[in-house]
């Protein structure tokens, strides 16, 4: 499956090396070096590539290259679900996945990378089975190891491994039982120029932290079940349960994670919170444009819309831009050329606006075609869709846990057509 | 070896192996590139070494770290080699870890040093620690020394029988790795995973199945015995192991199965030659029908759906691929929903998902047409992303929804991205073609984009227009027309090419225009580009033909210009060209067909996607997503041909046996042993499809659950009837429990089928409760209880069991012992908490499932299973239909009857519960709503309490489950049965029996626990048998029918023991059955429960006194 796995970093720095199998000299990465300097943006490098000998699979994930070896025959997606299971687990054990953090603590990742593999194909990936076996660091922990010689693999043995709810460790304890719920929804949305919805969907995911004493069963209950059209589930919960009941019930796993992520039906007419009015335009002559941008509150369910950001990537030929902001502060990158607005809260009585003037290289045409606005936002104790968490109860325990649920919608890939 | 000996033993090797060390080292840096650094990190070595030899742990693990370091950046540290080696055997944890990492990276270059780490990891393979077992032979395998390969080998056999699952996953592994050093062992590897293909646990599952794709792919013969086993465990396999063990049924299916494609299937009748007259009569009936799907295909499909809703998406994309390739075309398209769910996934996943859906979309429009909007381009995406969906949009186009896709596409033309602008005029092309109704707006929408300003999509636009053109040999002057207009504003050599090619095919269309266009090219001639050069001879040459009059001079210019230009190609084609249409002397008989040459009628040029030809891939493959076919690729078969009906299949499930029985020369079990089991299986499974066209009317799904149903019941009861059977099963044999012993003739066995079906038939009322569960949720994952066949039913339970009991003590145990009837309770628990849903188990399979995990757990303990084991599993899987008591009379209850039995089954509200099954019927004229059980009296039992049943229609039944905690009493639980007008008191009072749980111990510990309850807590009494129970096997089944106990095995013939304790405080209850002479024995019960003791010593003295 796996032979090799190569840590890439974002300037073509080969940082770390690991196999599985016999040694993959690193010579092979230079086929994918020459695809990445091809392919300019390190997001446009196909993510399955082809050597005479192997064949390489890879994925970008913060400014880093996974890049994985393998000789033979293997679902592409099998790896590359892999490789971002191995990411995820770096940004668990270090809050960051990082070349910094990386070689900071390569023993404790070459130490995860072995276990989570045996003979290229996965054996580990759960992350409360690994921490059982090799504890994250934490300050106080590599202080203790340092003074005492102690290390930070663990002295007892997995067990989750082996059990029937291999994601859940043995022997959890909290003085405060608390399990808190965020349905946090998205909505993916194209407006055209006039702002007609070309395309809107929410999508939505169900995060959950739940830190309880033993091994709990709970049962999570949805008011409007009926909203979601597709959902998958953290392989914790009981699938037939949720076939012929539409309820939740799961032994949640220790801590963070997903619990689902759901898709809300595109026949539901997706309430659009803001309308943008735009006006930009580059002048046939002379060597400049303006910028008009207004936005304004559309379908906010009474509530407000925050933390509102505006991003415009700008043609390349633009050099500069000169603009005036109602409210909040833009900053435009020379380098990328994107145009960032941060607007904050969306005030409706009075409507933030940004305008003023581009000026773009002389002698460059006129750019063909307007940016693109992305806007991003966030909206408070409502989920868009109207999903509504009726009531959690727990079996199997005793004590009263504390529970809570939060709602937050975001947008999305929420982009406006001008 | 005592460490001494072991150290000089190293110590003198080491010297030896610092210079082959550095020997090592020498070649390698000077022969790679990435070991400059090698001077600097020589010193750095030389006080490695030093802290490696300290006494101090704490500097040797600060040593392995920084050489860890180094062997992660890839540099050398090989020749530390001997220093690291010597602390393989060191307490800590991960100094240890650390070394094995160091030893699997550098034993390949120093075998013979690497040889001396082998004895640690043979002593560690012996260790009573699972865990250590495991890396232990991780390590080893990963060894790649060809001298060890005999010690791998024994030690994968031996691990491949280990009692943990977990070290035989590892030995899954390690037979890959033996595999990858000396394919020469492929035949004794073979024989492993033969063995660990019969696994039942799901740890190994997927991990065998690896090692099956890489070993003997070829070897499909292997699967057939496991197909339904690994169906019915494939949802609680972890996700890698799923993604592989799909791929691999997939596969499978595809050379077994008939083609679900196909209206009705050809019967092949040759093959049947040798079977008994039996079962081709069956054969013969059933040839009668039309085709269904064959039960097992079903069985597939059913299991694997669930799965789309997993959070790996590469269990999702091999479910799809598996119902691409499998399933009836009406199905295929529940895949799509899951499928446009990944596109919400990172970028990397996405590209791999959208290259199958284009493949996808060629084929099956329909399937992806309502969700087109999710493939819209985002100006964010990356481009190959871009290029993908606009691929896909492309292949979604028809008359209906053209106009929308267009419109998006004008949006995309007008991108920044000009490479995807560019794809985005070729995709408007194939759209212009595919569709006729469109082809003139997109053309004259092309034309407009002829006068856009940048150059690439000019160029793009002109090439297409050029395409279309040609496809359409209809009037097209205009643009013809208007192209030549542009020609001097167009600088791109493609696009200036392309018009001149038109220019020249078209020429007698344009007659006037053309002539000029020469001209101006005869004037820039010298500075075109070569494409644009020859396009202009072949104009020339064109004109000349055709309009020989105007155009003769200018011709004979750029010939002229031709023959004298610095390309070869162009001073080659100018001299063809001349001779070809300048009559010479020399010009032969070419000349006269020159202008059948030039001007003959070109084919259009096809326009189709590029995924066109990926479909020779299986889908979600290496090969598909790369379009070649790859190093390992298993090309998938055509369904066969000549189909084989439903039961062709299980012949062939028969057919290896008896190849294989020989051949393989595993004499442990005769041959004819197998042979009747399989019949049977085989029989079995006919009786379930048989019994599920009774139900004609039914459609094939429902049928095959329908008969699920019947054939689960049929299933528990071949249990009971077969006695040599459930002691192979606990032998490693992987066969089914039903599998029938092997002196049962045939004719006794189907004996017993018919009185099955009487009883099925009987029951019926009963199993629409039960039917119309299976039915409801054949699909989830606990569609495995309700499987198709009796035999895999079966399989999948005991195999829970005995994946649970050899697991580790459950987290929620609290610390009591170790004793291992504790940890079968509680991971018995949890398995029942796995599927939920599994809320009515059919009665009578409870009792067998704790007699099996028994049975299990003392097999696992290492105990050999003597006689009196087996003969007592089979007495006591003959135990009948659990006692049923009424709760509610249906006159009392006002319709509403209610009945409750004790399933024996841990509870799964809490551990102190005892699970109660109560079956709800309405035998009234009208529908019951709102069934639930009202407030309890202060002070009463803790009960819990079943969902509400929001309505029961009349004459159906229900079957709901609660938990009764009866704190160890036989008091009574009192509450009310309430429906949504009425209230019903009832009461449920236990059986001092059912308050206990089985609990399994060896006779040692038995004796030891006994020897701690005497005295007041002993009770005994002489009892008189009834002459029908003398027998052992008779004595177990009373005994267990009275009391929810395990059996100790023993072998002491007059000694029979029983062991349980209570399941609300837990107390151990041990039974102990004395024979005497002439029919009376001494019956003693320990425990500490004196009350319980003498309720269940009065129980058992009557049961056993009757007959």
């Amino acid at each position: 499956m796996i032979n090799s796995l190569f840590l890439i970093s974002h300037s073509g720095d080969i940082f770390l090396e690991k196999h599985w199998k016999s040694v993959i000299s690193r010579s092979v990465c230079d086929y994918f070096l020459e695809a990445k300097e091809k392919a300019g943006d390190p997001e446009n490098v196909a993510p399955v590539l082809q050597t005479p000998h192997h064949y390489l699979i890879s994925i970008y994930r913060g400014k880093l290259f996974f890049l994985s070896v393998t000789q033979t025959e293997v679902p592409p997606l099998f790896v590359i679900e892999f490789l971002h299971r191995v990411a995820d687990t770096f940004q668990d054990y270090f809050g960051d996945c990082s070349e910094v953090v990386i070689k900071e603590n390569t023993v404790t990742v070459y130490e995860l990378l072995e276990e989570m593999l045996d003979n290229g194909f996965p054996l580990a990936t759960e992350s409360n089975v690994l921490k059982e076996m090799i504890r994250p660091p934490t300050i106080l922990r590599s202080v203790v190891n340092t003074l005492t010689g102690g290390s930070n693999v663990g002295g007892t043995l997995p067990t989750g491994q082996l059990s029937n709810v291999p994601w859940r460790r043995a022997g959890v304890k909290y003085t405060n039982n608390e399990a808190y719920f965020d349905v946090i929804e998205e909505i993916d949305a194209i407006l055209d120029k006039s702002g007609t919805t070309v395309f809107a969907e929410i999508q939505g995911v169900v995060e959950a932290c739940v830190k309880l004493t033993g091994m709990p069963d709970l049962t999570l209950s949805f008011m409007n079940p009926r909203l979601l059209d597709d959902v998958s589930f953290h392989p914790c919960v009981r699938f037939k349960r949720w076939e012929s009941e539409r309820v939740l019930s799961f032994i949640p796993p220790d801590g963070n994670f997903r619990l689902m992520s759901y898709h809300v039906s595109s026949q539901n007419l997706v309430a659009i919170p803001v309308y943008v009015k735009q006006n930009i335009s580059f002048l046939e002559t002379g060597s400049c444009g303006r910028l008009d941008i207004t936005i304004g509150p559309k379908q906010t369910m009474g509530k407000t819309v925050e933390n509102l950001t505006v991003t415009i990537p700008m043609p390349k030929s633009v050099l500069s831009v000169n603009l005036t902001a109602t409210q909040g502060t833009y900053t435009f990158d020379l380098t990328t050329k994107v145009v960032l607005w941060d607007v904050g809260k969306l005030n409706p009585q009075k409507l933030p606006n940004l305008r003023g003037s581009i000026s773009i290289q002389t002698g460059s045409p006129k750019p063909e075609e307007n940016p693109s606005i992305n806007i991003g936002l966030q909206i408070q104790q409502l989920a868009i869709s109207g999903l509504k968490v009726s009531r959690l109860d727990m079996y199997g325990e005793k004590y009263k846990p504390f529970k809570g649920v939060k709602y937050v919608t975001k947008a999305g890939k929420f982009q406006v057509r001008t | 070896m005592s460490t001494t000996a072991l150290y000089n033993d190293q110590q003198g090797g080491a010297e030896a192996a610092v210079e082959a060390g550095q020997e090592t080292t020498a070649t390698i840096s000077s022969g790679g590139a990435a070991f400059g650094l090698f001077s600097t990190d020589f010193k750095k070595n030389e006080d490695l070494k030093e802290m490696l030899e300290s006494n101090k742990e704490s500097l040797k693990l600060e040593a392995m770290k920084r050489i860890v370091q180094l062997i992660s950046k890839g540099k050398n540290a090989s020749d530390l080699f001997p220093a690291v080696v010597k602390n393989v055997a060191s307490k800590n944890i991960e100094l240890k870890k650390l070394v094995y990492v160091y030893l699997v990276r550098y034993a390949e270059e120093q075998q013979d040093l690497a040889l001396l780490s082998i004895s640690t990891f043979q002593r560690a393979l012996k260790d009573p620690n699972q865990f250590i077992r495991a890396s232990a032979l991780r390590v080893l395998s990963s060894i790649r020394v060809p001298i060890i390969v005999p010690i791998m080998m024994l030690a994968i056999k031996e691990a491949a029988s280990d009692l943990s699952p977990y070290v035989r996953k590892t030995s899954a592994h390690a037979i890959q790795k033996l595999y990858s050093l000396d394919a020469d062992q492929k035949e004794h590897l073979i024989e492993v995973i033969e063995k660990l293909l019969k696994d039942k646990s799901t740890l190994v599952a997927g991990s065998v199945v690896v090692a099956f794709e890489e070993v003997c792919p070829d070897r499909i013969d292997l699967i057939h015995r496991n197909y339904r086993k690994l169906c019915n465990l494939l949802v609680d396999v972890e996700e890698w192991g799923q993604v592989v063990i799909i791929n691999m049924l997939t596969r499978y299916a595809r050379t077994q199965f008939t083609s679900p494609w196909k209206e009705d299937g050809i019967f092949d009748e040759s093959e049947k030659a040798f079977y008994d007259s039996d079962s081709e009569e069956k054969q013969g009936q059933r040839e009668a029908k039309p085709y269904i799907m064959d039960p097992d295909h079903r069985l597939l499909l059913r299991n694997t759906k669930p799965l789309l809703q997993s959070r790996n998406t590469a269990v999702v994309m091999a479910v799809a691929q598996l119902y691409w390739h499998l399933a009836p075309k009406h199905e295929v398209s529940i895949v799509t929903k899951s499928l446009v769910r990944l596109l919400r996934s990172h970028r990397e996943v996405q590209y791999v998902v959208l290259q199958n859906i284009a493949t996808m979309s060629i084929q099956r429009k329909g399937m992806f047409e309502p969700y087109m909007k999710s493939f819209y381009v985002r100006s964010t995406d990356a481009t190959h992303i871009k290029t993908l969906k606009l691929e896909i949009l492309t292949n979604l186009a028809n008359e209906a929804n053209i106009s929308t896709i267009l419109r998006e596409f004008q949006t995309y033309v007008k991108s920044q991205d000009k490479a995807f602008a560019a794809a985005t005029i070729q995709a408007i092309g194939r759209c212009a073609t595919n569709i006729s109704e469109v082809t003139d707006t997109c053309l004259n929408g092309l034309v407009l984009l002829l006068s856009n300003r940048d150059e690439t999509v000019v160029a793009e636009s002109v090439v297409v227009i050029k395409k279309l053109l040609q496809t359409q040999p209809t009037q097209h002057c205009d643009i013809i027309k208007h192209m030549a207009k542009l020609f001097d504003n167009i600088t791109v050599p493609m696009a200036r090419a392309s018009i001149l090619w038109l220019m020249g095919e078209y020429c007698e269309r344009v007659p006037k225009i053309a002539p000029d266009v020469l001209r101006k090219m005869a004037k820039t001639f010298t500075s075109e580009e070569d494409i644009v050069k020859l396009q202009t001879v072949n104009l020339a040459a064109k004109l000349y033909l055709t309009n020989s009059k105007q155009t003769k001079l200018l011709t004979q210019y750029i010939l002229n210009l031709g023959k004298y230009d610095q390309n070869y190609d162009i001073r080659d084609r100018t001299r063809f060209i001349r001779q070809l249409i300048v009559p010479s002397e020399k010009s032969g008989a070419l000349n006269k067909y020159a202008r059948r040459i030039l001007l003959a009628s070109k084919p259009a040029p096809v326009l189709e996607s590029a995924f066109k030809d990926r479909d020779r891939f299986q889908l979600g493959t290496l090969s598909h997503s790369l379009n070649i076919k790859t190093t390992g690729y298993q090309e998938l078969s055509d369904w066969p041909a000549a189909a084989p009906d439903p039961s062709v299949r299980n012949v062939e499930v028969i057919e290896p046996v008896q190849e294989w029985a020989p051949s393989l020369g595993k004499a442990k079990k005769p041959k004819s042993d197998k042979f009747y089991s399989d019949d049977e299986e085989e029989e079995e499974e006919e009786e379930g499809s048989g019994s599920g066209s009774e139900d004609d009317s039914s459609s094939s799904s429902s049928s095959s659950s329908s008969s699920s149903g019947s054939s689960e019941e049929s299933g528990s009861e071949s249990e009971e009837e077969s006695s040599g059977g459930s002691e192979k099963t606990s032998s490693d044999s992987g066969k089914s429990s039903s599998g029938s012993e092997a002196s049962s003739s045939e004719s006794e066995s189907k004996q017993k089928k018919k009185k099955r079906t009487k009883k099925a038939t009987q029951r019926k009322s009963k199993q629409t409760a039960a039917d119309s569960d299976s039915d409801e949720n054949g699909n989830g994952p606990v569609g495995k209880t309700s499987s198709s066949s009796a035999e895999s039913s079966s399989d999948s339970e005991s195999d829970s069991e005995e994946d649970s009991d050899s697991d580790s003590p459950a987290p929620q145990k609290k610390t009591v012992a170790k004793t291992k009837p504790k940890v079968e309770v509680k991971s018995k628990k949890e398995v029942s908490l796995l599927d939920l849903d599994d809320f009515s188990p059919a009665p009578p399979s409870a009792p067998k499932s704790s007699v099996f995990s028994s049975s299990l757990l003392s097999d696992l303990e290492g105990l050999s299973l003597s006689n009196v084991s087996s003969a007592m599993q089979v007495t006591s899987s003959s135990f009948g239909p659990v006692k049923t008591y009424e709760l509610l009379h249906h006159m009392t209850g006002k319709g509403l009857s209610a009945k409750y039995h004790f399933p024996r089954q841990p509870c799964l509200y809490q551990p102190s519960m005892v699970a109660v099954q109560v079956i709800l019927t309405n035998s009234s004229d009208h529908s019951l709503e709102e069934i639930h059980i009202g407030d309890r009296s202060p002070g009463s039992l803790n009960v819990h309490c079943f969902n509400t049943v929001e309505r029961l229609e009349p004459g159906a039944s229900v079957s709901v489950s609660m938990g009764i905690d009866f704190s160890d009493s036989t008091q009574a639980a009192n509450f009310q049965l309430c429906t949504k007008e009425d209230q019903f008191s009832v009461s449920i009072q236990p059986a001092v029996g059912e308050l206990l749980m089985p609990s399994t111990m060896k006779e040692t510990d038995f004796c030891s626990e006994q020897k701690k309850l005497m005295g007041m807590n002993e009770t005994s009494a002489t009892i008189t048998m009834a002459t029908a129970n003398t027998s052992k096997q008779n004595i177990s089944k009373q005994v267990l029918s009275v009391a929810n106990v395990g059996v100790v095995s023993s072998d002491q013939n007059n000694l029979q023991r029983f062991a349980g304790r209570t399941v609300s405080s837990g107390a151990l209850v041990l039974v102990t059955l004395e024979l005497r002479e002439s029919s009376t024995a001494l019956l003693t019960i320990n425990t500490e429960k004196t009350v319980m003791a003498s309720m269940l010593l009065r129980d058992l003295k009557q049961a056993l006194s009757q007959a």
